[in-house]
């Protein structure tokens, strides 16, 4: 046996290695293996076998510790592997069983693995092992090890690594380098922007039509056939696959989408169709089915070198390609999250031929999976392969298949910006075995007629190992815990509107802090100095309605509610927890009719260049929807005090007559009266009858959203110009007082603290203080608070109670009165609310701004001072 | 907040030894929630009148952690009738500041405490719900003359109709001490909403003041004898069926009957309301169940997950099935899934003595005994309008009583992710039958047998729905009535059995 002794002078061995990946180190005990992971890898990308050993045992060389070792070293690797780490393998793996193990789980995980050998000889290993006093087994010991590797290098490349390399000698391993090579799908460099293509099939004059629609130059060859095209801006075309079969002109097709990638200007997945074109140009044996056979024959007139071309282009596309920094994902037939940037033949498989169940339809097509309602990530999946009679987003993933050679249109998509652009099919170049059209419900396969905007338990943080939320918001993180979501859970499962209505809940409101001046808890100039201190100079003092909150939203006509919120209907109005506003369904109707001839007659729908906006503001009176409140927890309080107190104050004047001392509870009787009274009139003044619609006031104070954005970068002043315009077309809508102050400005301040004297002696509820940019206003640190409010001193007597103004209530009141928790927790409601409608603007899936909403209504849940 | 006692009886002013209060001073006396004052606005020989007046501060409301037991209002702690309206705070301080009148002591004139005496009782504000008419039930049959005239809700919200308190005077002759066990009872009772929370003395003292101790040689006691005791007991315990059902078993055991007559569980009553009321044998509820129970045993159902479990009444039947391999109970309310959790378990603290581990305290969802058997019957929080994974794995479903508490918009969403997604063998929807409702006294036409209902199907209706769902989904379904059937309205509640 031959055993190589010296080495000479080698040339460096550069050894590839894929980044997303496993990498097993195979040598005996003393081969170098750790020295060389060191040298050319992160500490925290080796996981060895020795520090395995240590972690269970607080010995590295406890050989009987092993087996929990390697048990720890497998989850350590299979964690890392899931989330797409390089990992290296440190341990001898010098038995096949010890490397299948690690293959699997790479497999399992969809990365590719690679071996790299150190071979040297056993006296250097034995040598190096007495250098280590730790290591104090025999030479014999390495001697079977080695017997094991050599028995194992002619194997290894069976045994499912894509490359082994092998390193003879401590030279060429001291002298190897590693370099990393991208995984083939990983082109996130690549930002674009880009137009990406839905399947062509062979209709070479439509995608020559819409590459022209979308800015492309074609070039051609001496007999006029396009053999590239490139767009002025640099932007590059990326084709979903099935550019062949069944079209007039598969050939052409291919001709002009090589030319484009070939210079640059494109990129191309393939598609089940070119997959089985290389099967047959390969000789392999293929049924010529779904239109292969015109395909082939079209082939057939083009020249051996064409052909030769065609089968080294197909052969030689990549799955799925992950683009723009990751956000990006073009994928034939689609592709889970999980497979996004992987390589192995079932993530192969799922991107060319989709999720199937293996079973036919009643037209003999494949049931396929829904994966895409199943979809929760956050990169945007571009794909073909279904026809569809519409290409809509669901869930961020889009299929850009709208049958073209079936006599519908080839569509592309404008990314980032999203935008759809399709030409018609010139004819219908092929008979689709299923119908185009969408289909009436209950017809077809279950899986079509099912709602596309699922929401899982999972996405409202329940069901899973920790019940709770964590909101990513552009302001930061938000939580709501384990106990609030589930009550938020009850409340939206029995109680909510279509969830799909709901793309906002307002947020609390926190309060002025407390009043300096006596006698009262809440007072403007504590508002001001609030704002002042955290850098806000300019806000504006909006009238506080006393009424009930609501949110409506309203749509132009049932198109945009179709493409936007619930099929079949024109709007709803929903209060601050999501339920309908109005339990009866015609008062409903009857109110979202007004409030959208309202829009309609303000000319809004034209401003703001939309089919559907969505309103905040207070329904009145609060006697409308707070009727039964107001009786069973107001005026109830009322008529008590009414019949009782006369009672008292009579049987203590017969007393007191008797000459019976009974103190001063006349007295106190006789203030407690009086405290009713003002008590009661609070109440009534927000209460008046209502018939149907008529006697509802609305009075908006946000525009929350319309198509396409939201208007949290709109000032107050926009917002109230808004309102002031629906209110002079609409009797049911009421505009807002409002005054601009400069909390910079001591008169200002002071003459605004008069104007809200006035507001609450004339019976207002109060007052709301904004800082003047609108919802999205930053402060000095970060984002600031959308509001405080300042209520009347008598109106705070339904909310403390009818004698907190007794002096020694109101001295313990002031002093416990905490507003941190309050404050805070508008604060993140307040996240969240503007986090919804970004992600509502934005498109974002249902389950997204469901999310956030979700979230809002959890954090209502929380227990804080209800008084605040 | 004002109770006034008058008597005519000779001399009129021995009222003050009864009451052990001189009729020349004002006294006070701290309570915990306030102080109570009595005095007596007119004391002669002809008439004399005791008043006691109760202040309720309401910060030490606060303070002493009372509930005033109306969670639907946040702000009911603050702003609330119980400094005014005779309440069960007031009960409290009239047990307290008139102790041992209530129980007949009264060492000047112990012969005068067991003697009837011509008394007026008068409280300008009593919370009663049921009216007029309930207060004349319940005093009436005592021997008192009832006035009882409603005070108006508020005169600046005309239209608004009147108030649910009473101006109540009782004018009759007994012992005064009967007189104020009377109102110490039917106070609370009328009230319904007691400011501490029930425990087990609750029953002794209901008994006690009631006059059913057993002790006493008066015989079984007024209360045993009324013939609201059921409802009053009920009312005085707050609604805490597992108190209610032991004292009413203790009431009829005073009373020489057996237990079972009285077994008005209100607990039966939510489901169907008024319903069952009429119906003799089973009620619906328990037919419905049984119903539900015989087609899982015919489809040989090997798992079952009731979906919207509520308290547990299937689940309760279920886990005697033993050969069910899994059990699983989902509902949206952790509330619910507590009550059914006490149901079912017989106790699984580690501290044992039948105590039980609070369910969703950490809100992790139902962790497992450590043994690594699942539990029994396993418990979820979730909710049939969301997809969960959890569902599936169980052979059958049920969904008993469920359909018509979701809005019709989020149907397709409970299709989706019962019929759609976890995809039993077997499942069971059971909903009332919105035809059957006329044959229901009191239910007014139109009006559905819940307030939560969202809708009542006709079977036509149900039938349309249940052939959409098996058809876009791959399942079969086959129709059966619930309860006594009518020839032309079919009966109360229909069932679909859904199978693939």
């Amino acid at each position: 046996m031959s055993e190589i002794e010296t080495a000479e002078p080698v040339e460096p061995r550069v050894l590839s290695v894929p980044r997303m990946g496993l990498v097993v180190l195979v040598g005996v005990s003393g081969s170098g293996k750790s020295t060389f992971a060191a040298r050319h890898f992160l500490p925290t990308q080796v996981v060895s076998s020795d520090h395995c050993r240590g972690v269970v045992s607080d010995d590295p060389n406890d050989q009987a510790a092993s087996a929990d070792a390697f048990t720890l070293l497998h989850t350590i690797v299979d964690i890392r592997l899931r989330r797409g780490l390089l990992t290296v393998v440190d341990a001898t793996n010098v038995q096949p069983r010890a490397r299948a193990q690690l293959v699997r789980i790479a497999k399992d995980n969809d990365v590719l693995s690679t071996a790299i050998v150190l071979d040297v000889t056993e006296s250097v290993a034995a040598a190096r092992n007495r250098e280590r006093p730790d290591r104090d087994f025999g030479d014999h010991v390495i001697r079977r090890q080695r017997r094991d590797l050599k028995s194992s290098l002619k194997r290894l490349s069976r045994e499912g690594f894509r490359k082994v390399h092998v390193l003879r000698g401590p030279e060429e391993i001291e002298a190897a380098t590693i370099e990393l090579e991208r995984a083939w799908p990983d082109r996130t460099d690549l930002t674009g922007p880009f137009d990406i293509i839905g399947d062509v099939h062979g209709c070479r004059a439509e995608l020559e039509e819409l590459l022209g629609d979308l800015g492309y130059a074609l070039t051609r060859d001496d007999e006029g056939r396009p053999v590239g095209a490139r767009h002025p801006e640099g932007r590059t075309a990326v084709f979903v696959g099935d550019l062949v079969d069944r079209g007039p002109d598969s050939p052409g097709v291919l001709r002009l989408v090589m030319g484009m990638v070939a210079d640059g200007d494109a990129l191309c997945v393939p598609g089940n169709h070119e997959n089985k074109l290389v099967r047959v140009l390969r000789g392999r044996g293929a049924r010529l089915t779904h239109g292969l056979a015109e395909t082939m024959e079209q082939l057939g007139r083009e020249s051996e070198e064409f052909r030769a071309r065609v089968l080294e282009f197909c052969d030689g596309l990549v799955s799925h390609l992950v683009l723009d920094g990751g956000k990006l994902v073009v994928a034939h037939a689609g592709l889970k999250e999980e497979y996004h940037g992987r390589a192995s033949g079932r993530v192969r498989s799922f991107a060319l031929y989709g999720d199937t169940t293996g079973e036919t339809d009643e037209y003999g097509l494949p049931v396929r999976l829904p994966w895409a309602r199943d979809y929760r990530g956050r990169a945007a999946v571009v794909y073909g392969h279904v026809p569809t009679h519409k290409a809509e987003w669901l869930n961020n993933t889009i299929c850009l298949d709208t049958g073209c050679v079936f006599g519908g249109r080839l569509t592309a998509l404008r990314y980032p910006e999203r935008e759809l652009v399709d030409v018609a099919a010139h004819r219908t170049w092929y008979e689709p075995a299923r119908p185009l059209a969408p289909r009436p419900p209950g017809e077809g396969n279950a899986a079509d007629a099912r709602p596309r905007h699922t929401l899982d338990i999972t996405d409202v943080g329940v069901g899973g190992a920790r019940t709770g939320m964590h909101v990513d918001t552009e302001h930061g993180a938000v939580r709501a815990d384990g106990g609030s979501t589930l009550a938020a859970l009850e409340v939206m499962s029995r109680f909510a509107v279509d969830p799909r209505w709901l793309l906002y809940l307002p947020p609390t409101m926190a309060p002025a802090p407390t009043a300096t001046e006596p006698g009262l808890l809440e007072h403007p100039a504590e508002a001001f100095t609030a704002y002042r201190g955290s850098g806000i100079g300019q806000v504006v003092c909006e009238e506080k309605h006393m009424g009930s909150r609501a949110v409506a939203v309203l749509c132009r006509d049932e198109a945009a509610a179709e493409r936007r919120f619930v099929p079949g209907e024109l709007g709803t109005v929903y209060t601050r927890t999501g339920r309908p506003f109005f339990p009866d369904p015609a008062l409903q109707a009857e109110v979202v009719d007004q409030l959208r001839e309202a829009v309609g007659a303000a000319g809004l729908w034209d401003r703001l260049g939309t089919d559907w906006v969505a309103l905040d503001g207070e329904m009145l009176p609060w006697s409308a929807k707070a009727r039964s409140l107001i009786r069973e927890q107001y005026a109830s309080v009322g008529a008590a005090a009414r019949a009782a107190l006369p009672a008292a104050g009579a049987a203590l004047a017969a007393a007191a007559g008797r000459g019976v001392d009974v103190g001063d509870l006349a007295a106190t009787v006789e203030r407690r009266a009086g405290q009713m009274e003002e008590f009661s009139r609070v109440y009534r003044r927000y209460s008046w009858d209502t018939d149907g619609a008529a006697g509802l006031r609305y009075a908006p104070f946000m525009v929350l959203a319309s198509e396409g954005r939201e208007y949290s970068d709109a000032d107050h002043l926009w917002h109230m110009g808004v309102a002031e315009r629906l209110a002079e077309v609409s009797g049911l809508v009421r505009s807002t007082r409002y005054l601009v102050v400069d909390t910079t400005d001591p008169d200002a301040c002071a003459s605004a603290a008069g104007w809200w004297r006035e507001l609450v002696s004339a019976g207002g509820e109060g007052m709301v203080v904004k800082p003047l940019l609108g919802a999205g206003a930053r402060a000095r640190k970060g984002l600031a608070q959308p509001g405080l409010k300042v209520r009347g001193p008598d109106y705070l007597r339904i909310i403390y109670g009818p004698d907190y103004t007794e002096p020694e209530r109101l001295a313990v009141l002031r002093e416990r009165r905490s507003l941190g928790r309050k404050t805070g927790l508008a604060m993140r409601e307040h996240k969240l609310g503007l986090e919804a409608l970004a992600r509502h603007a934005r498109g974002e899936p249902l389950w997204r701004v469901h999310e956030a909403v979700f979230a809002v209504l959890a954090l209502e849940s929380e227990p804080v001072d209800p008084r605040l | 907040m004002l109770l006034t006692i008058t008597t005519t009886a000779t001399p009129a002013t021995d009222l003050g030894y009864l009451l052990h209060k001189h009729p020349d001073r004002a006294q006070s006396f701290e309570q915990s929630f306030g102080t109570a004052h009595v005095f007596y606005p007119e004391a002669t020989d002809e008439r004399c009148t005791a008043a006691l007046m109760l202040e309720v501060d309401p910060q030490s409301l606060l303070r002493s952690r009372t509930s005033v037991n109306t969670p639907d209002f946040a702000l009911a702690q603050y702003v609330n009738d119980r400094p005014f309206a005779t309440s069960s705070l007031f009960t409290v301080a009239l047990g307290r500041v008139f102790g041992s009148a209530l129980k007949g002591r009264c060492q000047a004139r112990p012969e005068l405490a067991r003697t009837p005496i011509p008394l007026t009782l008068s409280l300008p504000a009593v919370p009663c719900r049921g009216g007029a008419d309930r207060a004349r039930a319940l005093f009436e049959p005592l021997g008192w003359r009832v006035a009882a005239e409603p005070v108006p809700l508020d005169p600046g919200l005309p239209g608004w109709g009147d108030s649910h308190y009473l101006s109540l005077t009782l004018t009759g002759t007994m012992p005064l001490s009967e007189a104020l066990s009377h109102l110490y009872v039917l106070l609370p009772a009328m009230d319904g909403a007691k400011h501490y929370w029930v425990d087990e003395s609750e029953i002794d003292k209901l008994l006690r003041a009631g006059g059913a101790t057993g002790e006493d040689d008066d015989g079984p006691g007024w209360l045993a004898a009324h013939p609201e005791r059921g409802w009053i007991t009920r009312r005085y315990l707050n609604r805490r069926d597992r108190y209610v059902r032991t004292a009413l078993a203790r009431l009829a055991e005073a009373d020489d009957r057996t237990g079972d007559e009285e077994a008005d569980d209100p607990a039966v009553e939510d489901a169907a309301a008024a319903p069952d009321r009429e119906e003799r044998g089973p009620s619906l509820a328990e037919q419905r169940a049984g119903a539900v129970l015989a087609v899982l045993a015919a489809e040989r159902a090997t798992s079952v997950i009731d979906l919207g479990c509520g308290s547990g009444r299937l689940l309760e039947r279920l886990v005697r099935d033993h050969t069910l391999e899994r059990i699983t109970g989902v509902d949206v309310s952790t509330v619910s899934l507590e009550h059914a959790h006490r149901r079912v378990c017989r106790g699984c603290h580690p501290d044992g003595r039948g105590r039980h581990r609070d369910l969703f305290a950490d809100v992790t969802g139902v962790r497992e005994e450590g043994s690594g058997r699942l539990p029994r019957p396993e418990l979820l929080v979730g909710s049939v309008v969301y997809r969960d994974a959890r569902f599936a794995g169980h052979d059958a479903a049920v969904l008993m009583e469920v359909v018509e508490h979701l809005d019709p918009s989020r149907l397709t969403a409970m299709e989706e992710s019962v019929f759609g997604t976890a995809q039993p063998r077997v499942v069971v929807v059971t909903t009332p039958n919105a035809e059957y409702n006329r044959h229901y006294e009191g239910l007014p036409e139109g009006a559905f047998r819940h307030g939560d209902h969202r809708f009542e199907w006709t079977r036509a209706e149900f039938t349309a729905w249940s052939e959409g769902v098996a058809e876009r989904n791959g399942y079969g379904v086959r129709f059966l009535p619930v309860g006594p059937e009518h020839p032309e309205t079919g009966a109360p509640t229909q069932m679909g059995v859904f199978t693939r």
